[in-house]
């Protein structure tokens, strides 16, 4: 897997501007501008309905944006579906994890593997391995994706995503309705991503373990970003405060 | 009534060789073909022009068919089903319909209401038989027919289960979205199992123009009795498909031997039992499948 040199200036960002997404007449995102470096941690936080996940899905592919723009590394990829996207290097795991079911653990992250940048049936195998092995899935391996337990789904979506050879993740909430202890040895594994070099967009309720991995946070509201920047500086910020324990912004 | 037995098993290996694809395209994408038995017709009349006007040896006849056939596989998908798709469930079903009613006429137009036969192309083979000790005789063409079917269905469960296309396959099937998060281009996928769905159609349209004659409108029973098959051994299921075909082909050779009318009430009666069985016991659904997985693991 190969770490991207440079950072930030300019040429190897993702960033989508204006974007806005109307289902019938209600705009869940209103003009949204977002950017960052290739091999940035950045979390997502909001309230229900902030229209987080709905941004994930513009800028993954499974939803085209109403108006405005994604373009990743260089690339304009606002009208490319979700497989093309995948093929340069973005990619996205769900909240709730969608596992192949009738395929093994393996066959899953395998099938991820085999249709990524790989030249050969064996290196598709050892990267299927890595990714099992990186996100703690070997011993699960020959098990029916749909026997796994909750943890293991999450993990296997990871896994999914991190075989395809990602230059940049999307995870949303993949924290969620883990116990502590379970949340904790994801961040390890996403540590461990970073490590790598891969960028990281995260969305999560659990801020405490967010902040573990992330150096930076976006905090949105109806559709909105209000706050970006340094996570404690967000957390703080009186608006975000607002948001969250106001709720009468209106 | 032994013989009854093994002829009845014999036929239904014709049904799942029909059904086969009928029950693949179902399974992969949710689209039932109603110009299933239409589209084998057209590729017996393709082998029929080739053999007879070009006269090319049969092989050669079959090669030309399954490449023909394979890419209108493609281009049925990608210009007519990809669109349909787009308009709902009931949108694909509706414009297969209007395929075969398409097809239909196009070959009654060209080639009349005559009937035709691939038998004159295979000489003995059409007629000739083996004597079983105890004084049965099974057909050459019915036993090859079978064979076919078991490797046919065989090569479809290998394909799947082991080669990147087939996981490509199961994956779309199973969420094409999801598919494509992971870098499945789905409608590649379709288009690619759509063409395999029109070889296994042209394998079946082959030997239905040597077991029997066919016209232009001789598709509709052919899509009929892939339907009864596929349903019976519960859609979706490889080799259910093959129970299916089998149970129908007994049905069909009892009833027969019971009435000369029996035939096809036979066959259609026991498609209409299970089928209420089903609505009623959904367990049942599942049952061919989960008992041919308890085999495939002990």
């Amino acid at each position: 897997m190969s770490v991207d040199s440079g950072d930030g200036a300019g040429a190897s960002r993702f960033s989508g501007s204006g974007i806005t997404k109307r289902f019938g007449a209600l705009a869940v995102l209103e003009s949204v501008d977002f950017s960052m470096g290739m091999d940035e941690a950045v979390g997502i936080v909001g309230p229900n309905g902030a229209g987080k996940t709905t941004l994930l899905a513009t800028l993954s592919g499974a939803y085209q944006p109403s108006a405005g723009a994604v373009t990743f590394g260089g690339h304009d990829v606002t009208r490319l579906p979700a497989a093309a996207r995948c093929r340069l290097g973005l990619v996205r795991t769900h909240q709730v994890p969608k596992p192949f079911s009738g395929m093994t653990t393996f066959e899953n992250v395998y099938v991820a593997a085999a249709h990524g940048d790989v030249r050969s049936r064996d290196e598709a195998y050892e990267r299927a391995i890595d990714a099992l092995n990186l996100c703690g899935m070997l011993a699960v391996a020959n098990r029916q994706a749909e026997t796994l337990g909750l943890l293991d789904r999450k993990r296997l979506e990871l896994a999914r995503a991190l075989a395809t050879g990602p230059k940049v993740i999307l995870l949303d909430e993949i924290g969620g309705g883990l116990t502590d202890s379970e949340a904790q040895e994801l961040v390890q594994t996403i540590q461990e991503l970073r490590r790598r070099g891969i960028g990281i967009v995260w969305i999560e309720h659990i801020v405490h373990v967010l902040l573990q991995v992330v150096e930076r946070l976006i905090c949105m509201d109806a559709g909105r970003i209000i706050a970006d920047g340094e996570p404690q500086a967000v957390m703080s910020d009186p608006e975000v405060v607002r948001a969250y324990l106001g709720g009468s912004t209106q | 009534m032994t013989n009854q037995i093994v002829q009845g098993i014999l036929l239904g290996g014709y049904y799942a060789l029909i059904a086969c694809g009928l029950s693949f395209m179902f399974s992969v994408m949710r689209i039932i073909n109603l110009a299933h038995g239409s589209l084998a017709v057209a590729a017996a009349y393709l082998i029929f022009v080739l053999s007879e006007r070009a006269q090319l040896p049969l092989w050669a006849c079959f090669i030309v068919a399954v490449a023909v056939m394979a890419v209108a596989g493609w281009l049925i998908q990608r210009l007519i089903l990809d669109r349909s798709a787009r308009g709902g469930q009931l949108l694909p079903i509706l414009s297969t319909f209007g395929l075969s009613m398409v097809i239909e006429n196009a070959l009654f137009e060209q080639f009349g209401a005559d009937t035709r036969s691939l038998a004159s192309a295979i000489g003995d083979l059409s007629w000739d038989s083996w004597e079983l000790p105890g004084g049965l005789y099974v057909g050459k063409l019915p036993v090859l027919i079978f064979v076919t079917a078991v490797v046919l269905l065989a090569g479809l469960q290998l394909m799947l289960s082991y080669t990147r296309i087939g996981r490509a396959i199961r994956a779309t099937a199973e969420d094409p979205d999801t598919a494509g998060l992971v870098g499945i281009d789905a409608r590649r996928v379709n288009a690619v199992a759509a063409a395999i769905t029109l070889v296994t159609v042209t394998i079946a349209g082959m030997f239905l123009g040597m077991r029997a004659t066919f016209e232009p409108y001789s598709g509709a029973p052919q899509l009929l009795f892939a339907f009864e098959a596929s349903v019976i051994g519960g859609a979706g299921s490889l080799w259910g498909t093959l129970a299916g075909g089998i149970i129908l082909g007994l049905a069909q050779t009892c009833g027969a031997s019971l009435h000369p009318l029996g035939f096809l009430i036979a066959g259609h009666g026991v498609f209409l039992i299970i089928l209420f069985a089903r609505l009623m016991f959904p367990d049942l659904a599942s049952m061919p499948a989960r008992l041919i997985r308890r085999g495939a693991a002990a």
